[in-house]
């Protein structure tokens, strides 16, 4: 139907004259496409030097050290994404069709090994760089005194437990997962290890003190992520993933999920108190205390 | 050309007579209308993708609004969460793998190649159909109780494979889902392997491999491509089917409890199903982008009066692209609780991949340098096209390294970079490939000025929509959200949110001038010669449109490279690869055989 519309019989000779008079002229085109890469070039640098939408400030030395390769991939990023944005604009307004011949060139094999091998340097040099950030948090061995604690997910909430005087965390056994009768994470009551663990909705750790937070989910695939430890862990039904961490400043921080996990995913929050030790002390007789 | 089998239209060799309205034009086996028939599948597809992400942004902004559309007036977290999952179903699979190969691959590959129509052509109108029906199948699932998946497009078990218990949109819905997906997996892989033969076997005489327009290596490494992801996609979707309706348990542990009920699952892993997805998810992005890829370069030899700058770089390059794409897909997980140490090995890898896309750039930067640019709208695509690319990869540097994901996954930044480097930038090579083919394909032009209108709101409304959004990443802005209700620091990003929702707004509103221009060409468009653009490669050797057979029966035979333009001692400033001889160059005849 669509084709039977056109023209199929135009003869193909009569293109010739209208190659002529086709507009060869490149009107305004290049120059607003110059200034609006420029435009859009000075928005991006000036949103980020002027840092309008920052990300929090960094509460760990880990977080310290991933902002400091975040910078520095903004500065390697940056000055690319700038050289080539001017490069395009440059471009397209030098060489618009002035009626100029075009410069008859295939290429160039030692500009092309050139500017093959440094980006290879730099992308592969930043992502060795990179390598300390990501290592310092998941590949050192936890600290000895550090704090235990376990961080359970379930739609859509948080559970933190803390092993008790006993230093031990309870069994935990699916079959006896009851949260309206108190125990939303199926301590064993045959377990006597279980029965001075403390449940709580949020996570309280003491400033300046490893934390290793043991990371498991009830039901789907949860996340746990502070935006001022620079810390993101999924929790994985079937996994107790280890996160470790040091929170250096005393204050309440929030907790959110980022992996879609139902239709209450956007509510699943908590929230990570760092505290003082003797604050911390209280809060662990107070609960210990309780009935 | 003697030796093309003349595979194709077997009803019309048999009988010898014109196929009926019918065979012609619906279950047809002609390339190019199977072509026609994808692209409009795409534009249907694209067009409601479009409205669901316009029901999220306004959702965002003003959650409390009664909205015309929404079963209940007000739009639920759950009808939220299931625009996500259709929005990214039906961009991912119905709009950028179907109309950058399926649509253009198909019209265009046997032309460029001087064949006369593909290697397989009821496998072809097979595997159009089967994409058809994936698609009403996919879309029933808003029809059903429970509405569309809640699961997002990458349908992350046990969320997704366990039945209703984890959520509305998890019953039928989800198995709609998934039925569709695997229909068109089935669809998709018919395709590639009639792609692959087609570019192996059906090269007209003379047509090397390093004759071959830049589009055709694009279109034939990503059916190589789509050949080997979406047979592991099919897999994991049969596993993911077996989980939910046959109580297997390959995607879920031992001791779940969804909703107080403790589950009769055991032994699985929800991380296998994220190595099998990814292992499909990260070659579908350049499956999206490498056609674009191709058709960028194609156009900007054309409208530079050039050759494409390093043919053989830009080739490796796609070849390295493809391969390199195969061994990234750690990169979606690194927050997964996957080994921390194969973590590394992914984020080097995927670092690489910026080598051949900054080759790519180069040499698109190299075409452009010293050329003659004529700015028609097919060249402005094209280079948007290359302002999003850049853009969009130089965001990905950051999230290849594992210790800056840890505080940009699942937030708006990964959301503004695939928009931007997947999204968008395949849609502009759609959108060049569209205005560049219109003539070829309809025999008409689009009209200029509408087309510029179009380039000019869409690239600057992009660019609103996207740009502010890597800032709410930044700031720890979540994606999936339903609204800001969270977490406090969230309200502080609405400002941002109401920007890039009035600015989706326009950008939407402006592709009225593409479908306005688009259907009154059709029909009013000023007629269009057979090589309107004084073009090199072979599909302007033909009539506009092409006749059934591709060449009226004589298949050309192809003497030089695809991108000859401006050779100094040619008459012209374009040397068709058809024409033997510079006797013979285009001023005496446009259309030799």
């Amino acid at each position: 139907m669509l084709l039977s519309s056109t023209n199929r019989t135009a003869p193909v000779g009569a293109q010739r004259s209208r190659i002529s008079n086709r507009a060869r002229g490149s009107g305004s085109s290049p120059l607003l496409l110059a200034i609006f890469l420029i435009l859009v070039v000075a928005a991006t640098t000036f949103i980020f030097v002027a840092r309008l939408y920052p990300a929090p400030p960094p509460i760990s030395r880990d977080a310290v050290l991933v902002d400091r390769q975040y910078n520095l991939t903004l500065y390697v990023t940056g000055v690319v994404f700038l050289l080539a944005q001017l490069s395009l604009a440059y471009v397209v307004v030098r060489f618009r069709d002035r009626g100029q011949k075009a410069r008859f060139v295939r290429g160039n094999v030692g500009l092309e090994i050139l500017w093959t091998s440094l980006t290879l340097f730099v992308f592969v040099a930043l992502g060795v760089l990179g390598r300390q950030a990501w290592a310092d948090v998941r590949f050192t061995p936890p600290a000895s005194g550090a704090i235990r604690v376990e961080g359970t997910t379930s739609q859509f909430v948080y559970a933190f437990r803390y092993p008790g005087k006993d230093g031990k965390f309870g069994r935990l056994d699916p079959r006896f997962v009851n949260a309206p009768a108190g125990n939303p994470l199926g301590i064993d009551p045959s377990d006597p290890a279980g029965r001075d663990d403390v449940v709580v909705s949020e996570l309280i750790v003491p400033a300046e003190r490893p934390v290793e937070l043991l990371l498991r989910s009830e039901d789907v695939v949860h996340n746990f992520f502070v935006r001022e430890l620079r810390l993101q862990q999924d929790a994985m039904p079937g996994l107790v993933i280890p996160v470790r961490f040091t929170a250096d400043h005393i204050g309440d921080y929030e907790i959110v999920c980022t992996q879609l996990c139902g239709l209450g995913h956007y509510k699943m929050h908590s929230l990570l108190r760092v505290v003082s030790q003797s604050e911390f002390e209280a809060f662990l007789n107070r609960q210990a205390t309780a009935p | 050309m003697s030796s093309n089998p003349s595979a194709s239209s077997a009803v019309e060799a048999r009988s010898g007579a014109r196929p009926g309205i019918f065979r012609r034009y619906v279950f047809s086996t002609d390339h190019k209308i199977i072509g026609l028939q994808y692209f409009f599948l795409s534009l249907a597809a694209v067009t409601i993708g479009v409205f669901l992400s316009l029901g999220m942004r306004f959702h965002l902004v003003w959650p409390a609004a009664r909205l015309p559309f929404v079963t209940g007036g007000i739009m639920t977290p759950e009808q939220y969460l299931a625009l996500v999952t259709m929005h990214g179903t039906i961009m991912v699979f119905f709009v950028l793998t179907t109309a950058p190969q399926s649509a253009f691959g198909n019209y265009l590959l046997p032309l460029q190649i001087g064949a006369r129509d593909m290697a397989f052509p009821r496998l072809n109108m097979l595997s159009f159909w089967l994409t058809l029906v994936a698609f009403l199948v996919t879309l029933s699932a808003f029809l059903v109780p429970g509405g569309a998946p809640i699961s997002g497009w990458t349908a992350y078990p046990p969320l997704s494979g366990m039945g209703e218990i984890t959520g509305p949109g998890e019953g039928a819905g989800q198995s709609l889902w998934i039925a569709g997906i695997l229909i068109f997996c089935v669809g998709s892989l018919l395709g590639s392997i009639n792609f692959i033969s087609t570019t192996i076997d059906l090269r007209a005489p003379g047509m090397t491999l390093t004759r071959l327009p830049l589009t055709v290596w694009a279109w034939f490494v990503t059916a190589i491509l789509s050949l080997l992801a979406f047979a592991v996609l099919f897999a994991g979707g049969i596993l993911l089917a077996l989980d939910r309706v046959a109580g297997t348990s390959f995607f879920l542990p031992a001791g779940l409890v969804v909703s107080g009920e403790l589950q009769m699952h055991g032994g699985g892993s929800p991380l296998l199903w994220q190595h099998l997805f990814w292992f499909f998810g990260h070659p579908e992005v350049y499956i999206a982008i490498l056609p674009g890829m191709g058709v960028v370069s194609h156009i900007l030899a054309n409208f530079s009066r050039k050759p494409v700058f390093g043919y053989r770089a830009m080739v490796l390059a796609l070849c390295a692209i493809g391969l390199l794409g195969f061994l990234v897909w750690g990169h979606h997980m690194f927050v997964s609780g996957m080994n921390p140490y194969s973590s590394l090995t992914f984020s080097i890898l995927t670092l690489s991949i910026g080598v051949p896309s900054a080759v790519k750039t180069f040499n698109w930067l190299g075409t452009l340098w010293g050329g003659k640019l004529q700015f028609q709208t097919p060249m402005l695509f094209a280079l948007g096209f290359i302002s999003f690319f850049v853009t969009g990869g130089l965001s990905g540097i950051f999230l290849a390294q594992p210790a800056l994901d840890t505080s940009l996954h699942a937030t708006y930044y990964v959301v503004a970079h695939f928009h931007i480097v997947m999204g968008v930038a395949a849609i502009f090579g759609i959108f060049a490939a569209t205005y560049y083919w219109f003539p070829k394909m309809f025999g008409r032009k689009m009209n200029k000025t509408l087309g510029q209108l179009h380039f000019w709101l869409t690239f600057a409304g992009v660019y609103a929509i996207f740009m502010p959004m890597h800032f709410v990443g930044i700031a720890g802005g979540i994606r999936r959200y339903a609204d800001a209700s969270g977490a406090s620091y969230l309200v502080s990003l609405q400002p941002l949110h109401v920007f890039m929702t009035i600015a989706a707004f326009i950008t939407a509103a402006a592709q009225l001038a593409f479908f306005y221009n688009f259907f009154w060409s059709l029909r009013q468009g000023e007629p269009a010669s057979a090589n309107p653009w004084d073009a090199t490669s072979l599909e302007w050797a033909t009539a506009s449109p092409p006749p059934s057979d591709n060449f009226a029966g004589q298949f050309p035979r192809v003497y030089r490279a695809p991108y000859e333009y401006s050779l100094p001692a040619a008459p012209q400033d374009f040397f068709p690869q058809h024409l033997p001889s510079e006797q013979d160059a285009p001023s005496s005849k446009g259309r030799s055989c």
